[in-house]
């Protein structure tokens, strides 16, 4: 519909009007297109500002988070009611297995920590910095970032890893004083150094953007990667602590393969903040023997 | 001087629209529309509509001449704070597409339902892609194919946010304010 007040005039007035409009419109553009092209070239460009604006909403997101987080419960607890029975007989297998990995499990612990004396290496593991939640994420862009609730009060610094109980999640991008902007491992821009779980076959990891991975070998040759294979953080490059799960391969492809991610951000609750790898390591020289140790630090 | 927005409908007694209301609804609601990425919906793709332009192009669609030709640069500049696409990137898309609606607007003065939807389909398609292309220049490397979906679900739902737009329209116009 088009009301009166809308419609083309001939009258000199409006005519100018109409032009003055493409005309500041237009200015508009070009000044987006500045800024646009500042922010590709250096892309931490208004990164206060954006820290800022993520501050102010931070509240109102971690309120809607936390009922989220219910919400789910709340949700889980039906569907819950519902499969008991086949859970629960599912359950008693899977933790008659468990109990035996964990003796194992607790046996080549044990063998680990013996060996690790008689190399002379500290068995350190340092203090997460802080528990948070994701708060938001750019759930509208191809960009993958999540917005973290902790920010520099909480001791949270640009580069730190972002991990949950599953996995790697990303790491920090920009700091502000009580949020966080994450760089997911999905996007495109993440690139981490891995190797394969079982035969420590190194790799990257790289983000596509639809919570899948590429995995690019660093050695070309027959491509010895399977479905099921299970990746791991290597800590080359120092940004991220080795043998953290990543992704599990879902498919295989010429040069590599496409992986899952195991730490899907969209379901996790809490994640932990930790300290960058080379800054908490005791031993500079721990980092040599790790497959791939000749991979590059990925950008900060 | 007679208010542009005032009609016989909407005056009482003593009662008449509120200017400021009248002025900011249309500016906050884009704005909301723009606060959905703070939401806790943490996606592994892109699959959210950018309700923010949705709500701009609906706006401008439902009630031509409300928001200035220039209201793409300030609202572009909200949008960015919040999206994840390179600074400036909503600013220049949604400038373009203030100008591109206007001379719609100008060639086209009466349309009908479906040419609404068709315009904005094409509007919000063009606005993604230009989006994935700006955000894979900034050093993002997604194949442009994966915006399909979330194209798909903001076609869909377009028409439901022009509904939208006419509620808030209607509460922009109610007469709760004093003469």
């Amino acid at each position: 519909m088009a009301p009166s007040s809308n419609r083309r005039s001939g009258s000199r007035r409006a005519q100018y009007t109409t032009f003055i409009g493409y005309l500041v419109g237009g200015a508009g553009a070009v000044v987006g297109a500045g800024f646009l092209i500042v922010s590709i070239v250096n892309p931490g460009f208004m990164s206060t500002l954006r820290g800022v604006g993520a501050d102010v909403v931070a509240p109102a997101s971690r309120v809607a988070a936390e009922g989220k987080a219910e919400g789910a419960d709340f949700f889980e607890t039906i569907s819950g009611y519902l499969a008991a029975g086949r859970q629960n007989a599912e359950l008693k297998r899977e933790i008659a297995q468990a109990k035996v990995r964990f003796v194992e499990a607790e046996a080549v612990a044990q063998e680990n920590a013996r060996l690790k004396i008689l190399l002379g290496l500290m068995a350190d593991d340092p203090k997460p910095v802080v528990a948070a939640r994701l708060i938001g994420s750019s759930s509208a862009s191809t960009r993958r970032f999540a917005t973290l609730g902790a920010g520099t009060r909480d001791g949270v610094s640009v580069g730190m890893p972002i991990r949950s109980p599953l996995g790697l999640v990303g790491r920090v991008l920009e700091v502000s004083d009580s949020t966080a902007r994450v760089l997911l491992i999905t996007d495109g821009e993440s690139l981490v150094p891995v190797r394969r779980a079982s035969d420590g076959i190194p790799a990257f990891a790289q983000g596509r953007g639809d919570g899948t991975l590429q995995i690019r070998l660093i050695n070309l040759g027959i491509n010895p990667l399977k479905r099921g294979d299970t990746f791991v953080t290597s800590g080359s490059g120092g940004l991220y602590r080795p043998n953290t799960p990543i992704a599990i391969v879902s498919s295989v492809t010429t040069d590599g393969a496409i992986a899952h991610v195991l730490s899907d951000p969209a379901n996790n609750d809490y994640v932990v903040v930790e300290r960058m790898w080379a800054a908490g390591a005791s031993d500079p020289a721990q980092n040599a023997d790790v497959p791939g140790a000749e991979g590059q630090a990925p950008a900060s | 001087m007679k208010r542009p927005f005032e009609d016989s409908l909407n005056r009482r007694i003593n009662k008449a629209p509120s200017t400021v209301v009248a002025v900011a609804v249309p500016w906050i609601t884009v704005m909301l529309g723009s606060l959905v990425p703070a939401l806790p919906l943490i996606t592994a793709s892109p699959l959210i509509p950018p309700f923010g332009f949705m709500l701009l192009v609906a706006w401008r669609q439902i009630r031509p001449g409300l928001l200035p030709v220039w209201a793409g640069l300030p609202l572009g500049l909200f949008d960015d704070l919040y999206s994840g696409q390179p600074f400036g990137s909503a600013m220049l898309i949604w400038s373009v597409a203030m100008i591109v609606l206007d001379m719609i607007e100008a060639r086209f003065p009466w349309r009908t339902f479906w040419q609404e939807w068709l315009v904005g389909s094409l509007m919000v398609s063009v606005c993604l892609l230009a989006g994935a292309v700006f955000a894979n220049a900034s050093g993002g490397s997604t194949p442009l194919a994966l915006i399909a979906p979330q194209a798909v679900l903001a076609i869909l739902l377009y028409p439901l946010v022009g509904r939208l737009v006419a509620m808030f329209d209607r509460f922009r116009l109610l007469p709760f304010a004093k003469v």
